[in-house]
């Protein structure tokens, strides 16, 4: 039998996946289950965001040959733009989509996480877009280190409100956008951010991001002469954007499948976030994938300069990815990521978001030939970053 | 297991309306444990459920995720806990249940988990997060081997093939969370729920309920057991713990008063 690295139809990708619920989210859940499939293939569901993808987001992004970079590193990198998207990152494709899934269930409100901010701001954006009420879920600590995008939110009219239990970071916005939604069943819709969360979100949420590598394809048999890169590379906290980077080239021999995962102080410094290296399966936030967690099962708190990579878990898709080995993972630190950052934005007049920075890193280690083909993710821009660029890089002495 | 579950025993031979707390097991002090049990027999509670603490608990409310994260800090585990309940059945006679979330057992190893049960003699276990499918697949033939009851969860929006389905799939009682919410976040009976309590009524299932979410209080478990078997009360009873000066005297008489024995 051919393996797949798609969801099966327990909501499983190998063993990893389902739906851990409580009882309370189990209508809902079931009801997204039962129905995602149908809503999103329906003609009009396309047409409509299809034209939203187009004339609001701004698709299809860009891909661009970074010359620079590939004379440096002796091959040839093509960035695929999603830093242009409107919003200025990925995560807006998932939003537009999930929103129209709410409408067409009737929901009237929205619920949503947040970490970096950026998915805060894409549901913001869509929610003032279908004038729908906005409550978006942001860590108490990452509130204080994306002040930018805690503004914009409230500027479209959202709700910002402050996890404060916990490590006060992605992972208790998270439990708290639960907690809201176990006590608002019936009229709010969970739009969750990355390829997290119970089935059907990783896979919901893996298809509205698909479109990155549906793109990438037909871009690089223009420019290349062929529709698969020999490589694709992106940041993986949840993986939203790798979902997407990597969905149509899952079972593409000829791509590797490259993850950047953020490594902190260094992957064994107990300040760190790379859940393939550190973590062992678990269940959170209802599903069962790697999880940074104690022997006894508490879930451990993660650490990145990254607010978008702060995170525990992983995505069960990217969990069977890294065990299968379908996919490499690399540890990147702080440090690299800032040097990757600052290294785009010289090289390629882009400034990169610091999540996307932990993917620009790994050119040296990867080893590519002079007529390989990359394709990075360049999944956001940095403008939410400047305070933390600031401060690290000194830019203001 | 021939003899009969001490759940199943409590219901058939209750004559009034049962009452069954929660407490976060190594609250407020990490020794605490056993002596909160005690209290809360000599009080006359009819069933002791003990949460397993856990740093994502997504179905509680804040008094009782805070009350996790103090035991936690204070070093609490799964394996610590089994090891503070090893005596306990020298004096506790009520049924106990352990409350808690998936991820801690699995660490475990679920057959460990039930062993342990088995051995120190818990006679159900409540995990919110692990769904029924899941348990049927995996975990049921485990429990069932260790005489161990799984508690399934109903809430006003379960629909009716579903409770059904929960019916059939349970031991003991069924947890009937008395409206949309995590636990502590409100308090009452309203009408609507009422009218909810009236439709699992009418349904007629083999399995008793409890009702358990909002309940706090005297009048609160009076209305809820017109209603139901009887009621659980797990926020209103952690605030307690984290407030009393005299545990044991503060604990027997909150159930007394919850009981109407005071």
């Amino acid at each position: 039998m051919k393996q797949s690295f798609q969801v099966d139809e327990r909501g499983y990708y190998g063993e990893f996946g389902g739906a851990f619920i409580p009882e309370m989210l189990y209508p809902n859940v079931e009801e997204l289950r039962s129905r995602y499939l149908d809503i999103i293939a329906e003609p009009a569901f396309k047409k409509e965001y299809d034209d939203l993808l187009r004339d609001f987001v701004g698709r299809p992004t860009p891909l661009f040959k970074a010359e620079r970079l590939s004379a440096k590193y002796n091959t040839n990198i093509y960035f695929k733009r999603e830093d242009l998207c409107h919003t200025g990152a990925h995560k807006v494709n998932n939003t537009v989509g999930q929103i129209l899934v709410a409408k067409r269930l009737g929901k009237n409100k929205i619920v949503a996480e947040t970490g970096a901010g950026q998915h805060g701001v894409a549901t913001a954006t869509v929610c003032a877009l279908m004038g729908m009420e906005c409550i978006v879920y942001m860590g108490a600590i990452d509130i204080e280190r994306q002040a930018p995008n805690v503004a914009r939110m409230r500027m479209l009219g959202a709700q910002v409100v402050a996890a404060q239990s916990g490590s006060k970071t992605l992972k208790d916005a998270t439990n708290e956008a639960m907690r809201h939604w176990i006590n608002n069943p019936v009229d709010t819709h969970y739009i969750i951010g990355s390829v997290v969360g119970p089935h059907p979100y990783p896979d919901m949420v893996a298809r509205f991001q698909s479109v990155i590598s549906e793109e990438i394809r037909s871009q690089l048999l223009e420019k290349e002469g062929r529709d698969y890169p020999d490589y694709v590379i992106a940041c993986v906290g949840g993986g939203s954007n790798a979902a997407g980077a990597f969905y149509h080239f899952l079972d593409e021999p000829r791509t590797q499948l490259i993850a950047a995962e953020a490594a902190g102080k260094g992957i064994n410094s107990g300040h760190s976030a790379a859940t393939t290296f550190l973590g062992k399966p678990g269940v959170l936030h209802g599903s069962k994938s790697l999880l940074m967690q104690t022997a006894d099962g508490q879930v451990i708190e993660p650490y990145s300069i990254s607010a978008g990579l702060d995170y525990p878990g992983i995505g069960p898709m990217h969990a069977n990815l890294s065990l299968t080995g379908r996919a490499r993972f690399f540890g990147v630190t702080d440090v690299e990521a800032l040097d990757a950052a600052v290294e785009c934005s010289v090289m390629e007049g882009i400034i990169p978001a610091l999540e996307t920075a932990h993917a620009l890193a790994v050119f040296d280690k990867l080893q590519a030939k002079p007529d390989e083909v990359i394709v990075v993710n360049l999944s956001g821009r940095g403008d939410k970053d400047l305070s933390t660029y600031q401060q690290h890089l000194k830019l203001n002495d | 297991m021939t003899k009969m579950n001490r759940i199943t025993q409590l219901f058939v031979k209750a004559t009034e309306p049962i009452l069954n707390v929660y407490a976060t097991a190594g609250y407020p002090n990490f020794g605490d444990t056993l002596t909160v049990l005690h209290a809360l027999q000599e009080g006359g509670v009819d069933i002791i459920e003990i949460g397993m603490p856990y740093s994502d608990p997504v179905a509680d409310g804040e008094t009782i995720q805070q009350s996790n994260q103090v035991s936690l800090d204070q070093g609490m585990t799964v394996a610590h806990l089994f090891e503070q309940l090893k005596a306990m059945r020298q004096t506790i006679t009520v049924p106990v249940l352990l409350m808690g979330y998936i991820n801690p057992v699995l660490q475990f190893g679920v057959e460990a988990f039930c062993k342990k049960c088995a051995e120190v003699g818990i006679d159900g276990v409540i995990l919110p997060d692990l769904p029924m499918a899941e348990y049927e697949s995996e975990y049921q033939a485990i429990f069932e081997q260790y005489g161990l009851y799984n508690i399934f969860l109903i809430t006003p929006q379960t629909t009716d093939a579903r409770i059904a389905q929960v019916d059939a799939n349970s031991k003991g009682f069924i947890y009937m969370v008395s409206s949309a919410s995590t636990t502590g976040a409100k308090t009452g009976i309203s009408d609507i729920q009422e009218t909810y309590f009236k439709r699992i009524n009418g349904m007629n299932l083999k399995n008793p309920r409890l009702i358990g979410f909002g309940i706090s209080d005297r009048a609160s478990f009076v209305k809820a057991s017109e209603s139901a078997a009887g009621a659980i009360i797990g926020s209103a009873f952690v605030k307690l713990l984290g407030q009393t000066q005299n545990l044991h005297a503060d604990i027997v008489g909150f159930v007394q008063s919850i009981k109407g024995k005071k």
